[in-house]
Order: structure tokens, then sequence, then C-alpha cells
């Protein structure tokens, strides 16, 4: 089997990071994957332009959860602007993998979320990229 | 009764000499698509090559074999599931096109406002949006019957009840589930409908397939079925519909073909069936799907139920030693009361990662909602279901592979 359940994948899916809410959040944004029923939920702290903590709740796959649990690792204290720019190769690159066109929105899930939910905070409707993650 | 020798089958399936992430292809999705045998590949390969021609109009000789291929399919459809003629068989896309043409054309011309449609929880959604386009159309409403939860069936009772409270015009219901593989008693669902002055429609597409149905024995007026799933082509399907109905319908789409003669304000429609396909047919498709029931005749489709029962059975007993393994639809010694689809879950790992796990096998199964989110989500409260389905060249070898590879599941998700 090549790297698709790779260890780092299955123990994040297993212990994820940042799994909860967040008491007053800036922005939370829901969504979904409608062929499979992933759900995830974000909650957003923002302070001076930055991701000042962010958390999630969600049921799904395990490449879509273990996504999101390495996603929000990685973004806290990022700026806004390095969020917009963010696309499918930094989910490839931490994630370790390219899950193959059937998986890839599950792998993207979470960044769409995220992404979705800073253009709102900014008061901003999300771009197109953001819409075909 | 002939023994189906799925080893001997797998020999006309090209499909099953090319290898999947370097492994034989092991196919437990036919009730997605089926595979096709080489008999069915020539048929259409053999028209493009040598009698390439509309249909219906030219005056040449590969023109009239072309025209002969497809009325003599519609003829071998006809005798398969032993509708009265080729006026009863109209070709439209699948069975989800099939289900629209009777809700856009019979249902459209003859429901009101107010009316009701019968459906039942165990639909596929192709049975369900078409009636919620009608009820924003109309102002139709429709009522759906509940599932019997102890028996994964339909619940008897509440189809009566229902039938008596709301009298419906229509009553469309599913032949077996492509979720729990139930086979519904339509026999019988249709004699009570009949009572109460309702049209039956039968959702053929998991049945017709894979078991002997008979429209004047189950006495539908209407059965709708997909030829990809019977080792046809894509994009030819089947409504039955009887030819009283269908006369007093008027067609959906105009065009060529569908008329005997055009004036400026007016036309005369063309005799059954071809009143009903305006314009070129899907003609490689028929002849395609003549040559899949002449495939499936030869087996007998007898012979190919008691094939699919009995990996059925092999299948449910050997998912019952796997610990975490939950199955989905009537149990072991109900195995006459369902068809070779398996739904399944194992606790903690999704669908989509056992699916992904599958395929790193070579194995093909279906993950997600089946198309058919009120039944899974909604009865059976899964966010997502894995399935395996069989057909006449799958063997317990098959069912084997499948078991090992849920045991690789459970062992990356440390389950074991």
């Amino acid at each position: 089997m090549d790297n698709l359940f790779a260890e780092q994948i299955i123990s994040n899916y297993e212990h994820p990071h940042n799994k909860g809410k967040i008491a007053n959040p800036t922005v939370t944004q829901h969504e979904f994957n409608p062929t499979c029923g992933d759900e995830l939920t974000l909650y957003l702290k923002i302070k001076d332009g930055k991701i000042s903590d962010v958390k999630f709740e969600g049921d799904g796959c395990a490449i879509s959860m273990a996504s999101a649990s390495m996603l929000t690792d990685l973004v806290k204290g990022k700026s806004l602007a390095e969020i917009e720019k963010m696309g499918v190769k930094d989910i490839i690159d931490l994630i370790g993998l390219d899950p193959g066109p059937a998986r890839l929105k599950c792998a993207t899930l979470s960044l769409r979320t995220l992404k979705e939910a800073v253009f709102i905070s900014e008061h901003k409707k999300p771009d197109l990229a953001t819409k075909q993650l | 009764m002939t023994m189906i020798n799925p080893g001997k089958i797998k020999k006309d399936f090209p499909i099953f000499r090319v290898k999947v992430h370097g492994k034989p292809l092991t196919y437990l999705d036919s009730a997605a698509t089926s595979q096709k045998p080489m008999q069915v590949i020539d048929a259409i390969s053999n028209y493009y090559r040598t009698y390439n021609a509309n249909i219906h109009r030219g005056i040449y000789e590969i023109s009239e074999k072309a025209t002969e291929a497809y009325v003599e399919s519609k003829r071998k459809v006809a005798k398969l599931i032993n509708a009265k003629g080729i006026e009863e068989i109209v070709y439209v896309r699948n069975t989800t096109e099939a289900i629209n043409l009777v809700a856009l054309s019979w249902a459209e011309q003859n429901l009101k406002k107010g009316d009701v449609v019968l459906i039942t929880e165990m639909e596929h959604h192709s049975n369900i949006v078409p009636w919620q386009l009608l009820a924003r159309r109309k102002g139709i409403s429709f009522k759906y019957v509940r599932i019997n939860s102890a028996k994964d069936g339909l619940d008897m009772e509440d189809f009566k009840e229902k039938l008596e409270e709301y009298r419906p015009k229509l009553v469309s219901v599913v032949h077996a589930s492509n979720v729990l593989g139930t086979i519904n008693d339509v026999k019988s669902i249709a004699r009570s409908s009949h009572k109460y002055g309702a049209k039956v429609l039968v959702d053929g597409a998991q049945s017709v397939p894979h078991m002997r149905v008979d429209v004047s024995e189950i006495g539908c007026d209407f059965l709708a079925f997909s030829g990809h799933k019977m080792l046809g082509p894509a994009g030819i399907g089947v409504l039955y519909a009887r030819s009283d109905i269908l006369n007093e319908t008027e067609p959906m789409f105009g065009g060529g073909d569908m008329i005997k003669d055009v004036s400026l304000n007016s036309s005369v429609w063309n005799d059954l069936p071809w009143k009903f396909e305006a314009g070129t047919s899907n003609i490689e498709g028929g002849i395609g799907l003549g040559a899949a029931v002449d495939y499936l005749s030869k087996l007998g489709m007898q012979s190919i139920r008691k094939h699919e029962e009995e990996l059925t059975r092999y299948a449910l007993n050997s998912l019952s030693e796997i610990k975490g393994v939950k199955v989905y639809g009537p149990g072991i010694k109900n195995v006459n009361d369902r068809v070779g689809v398996i739904s399944f879950s194992l606790q903690g790992v999704h669908s989509h990662d056992i699916a992904s796990i599958f395929d790193r096998e070579g194995i093909a199964i279906r993950a997600g909602h089946h198309c058919a989110i009120p039944l899974v989500r909604g009865v059976l409260g899964e966010p997502s279901l894995s399935r395996m389905s069989f057909y006449i060249y799958n063997s317990e070898s098959d069912i084997d592979r499948a078991a090992s590879a849920i045991l690789k599941a459970k062992e990356i998700f440390k389950m074991v």
C-alpha cells in the first residue's frame, strides 16, 4: 500500500489536534462534502489580521479529518493574506501525499472552509479558487 | 436450470485482464454499473464497422439492417420482461430518464393539484426528485411509505393505511433496493394499488438485471430499468408502459421519427413506441442492449438469481465473522428476500477510507450515500455506507478478497 494511510494520517485521525469549539469566535464556518457526507465546522479567532486561534468539529473520513487536524496546526499565527493565497499544493505538501482525484475533495475540505471563513471575516466573497477547492 | 460458472464467464469480459494497482481486478460494484462481455462490445463495434446508418430512414441495405437490429433488440427486451410487444418498450437513456418520462408525460397530463404520488423511504433519488419537481409544477403532493426497520423491508401496514388515507393516483416503488438489497413484493403492491385506482410504476434498475421480472405477472403499469447495469452500454434504458396508457398519453418530445405526418399547424403522431422516441435514437445502444439480453437469456435469469443468492449467503456468512462489521438489509435466513447488494459499515472507519483500502487491493466497491440520502442518512442514520454488489462474473474468491481487505482496514486503523 502506498502512503494514503501513512502513520501521520492515522494518528491525526485518531488523535486530532485542535478539536473542539472556541468561545466567542470571530468567525464560524460550516462546510460539507455532499458526495461522502464529510462535515466540518471551523471556529476562528482573528487578532491584528492574524489567526490567533482555530478549532474544528467534524465528522468524516480519515483524509478529511487528518488534514483538518494538520491544517489547524499549520495556520495558527498566519496572516489572513497568507491564508488567502493557500491552495491545493499547500494541502498536498502538508499531508505529504496527493490523494488522487477521487479523494482530493476530502483533503481540501478544511482549507476550503478556512479560506471561506477568512474571506467572510474580511467581508469579502470567497474567490473562484476557493470555491473550486 | 444451468449452473453459473463465473470462471468461464469471466473469460468473456476483457476488463478482467486489466490489473488495478498491479493486482487482478475484483469488481464488486455491479449495482452501479455492470462490466461488458465481448459479445456486447462486438455487437456495438460491428454496427459501427459494417452497417452504421440511421434507422427508419434510409432506403438502402445498411440502413434497413440497422433498423432491423434496433427493432430486434426491442423484441428481445419485450420477451425478457414478458411485455406484449415492442409497442410497450420505449428506449430512454436510463432508469432515471424512464421515471422522469412518466412524470413529465403521463403524470403531467393526468394528475392535478392535490393529487398524491405514493413512494417509499427506500427509493433512489431517481424515484424521489422527479415527484418533487412535479409537485412544484402541478401542486401535487407525495407521501412516503415507511420502512419497517426490524425487517429492513417496507412497512406493508403503513402502505395499506396510506393507500386508504391518500388514495394516490400513482404508486411508484423500487423493486430491489440499491442500498438494502431488499426485494419488495411489487406484485402485491400492484394488486392493492389497483384496487384504489392507482397506477403502479416499478423501478427495476436493480431487479431486471438479476432475476426474472415479468410485467404481466407483477401487473405493473410502468417498469423502468437501465441497460448499463445488465451488461449493456450506458445511455440506453427502458421504459415499459402498458400500450393503452401510452396510446392515451401525449408525447413529451417532438421532432423527427415520432410523427407520421406534419403540417404547418399540427402533426399526426407515429405508432408506438416511436411516438416517444423523437430524433435519432441511441442506435448502437439499442443494438448493444439486444446483445446483452441475448447473453443473459442464454444463461437464464433463474440461474443468475440462484448464483447471486448463493454468493449473498456466502458473503453474509463471511461478514458476520468479522468483528466491527455491521451489515444492512435482510439477514442470512432471508436471502430469498434480497438481491446481491450488501451495504456494510466498519466501526471506526469511514466508508471512503474502506473503499480506498479496497482499491489498493484491486477491489472496486461503492462508498457513500448511494443516491439514497433519505434512506441512508434518514432511516439508517449513517453518513455513508460501503457496498459490495455481485453479478454473474463474481465468485466466492472475490468475497474472500473483500473479507481480507476489511481485515486490512482494521489493521491500518488499529482496530484489531
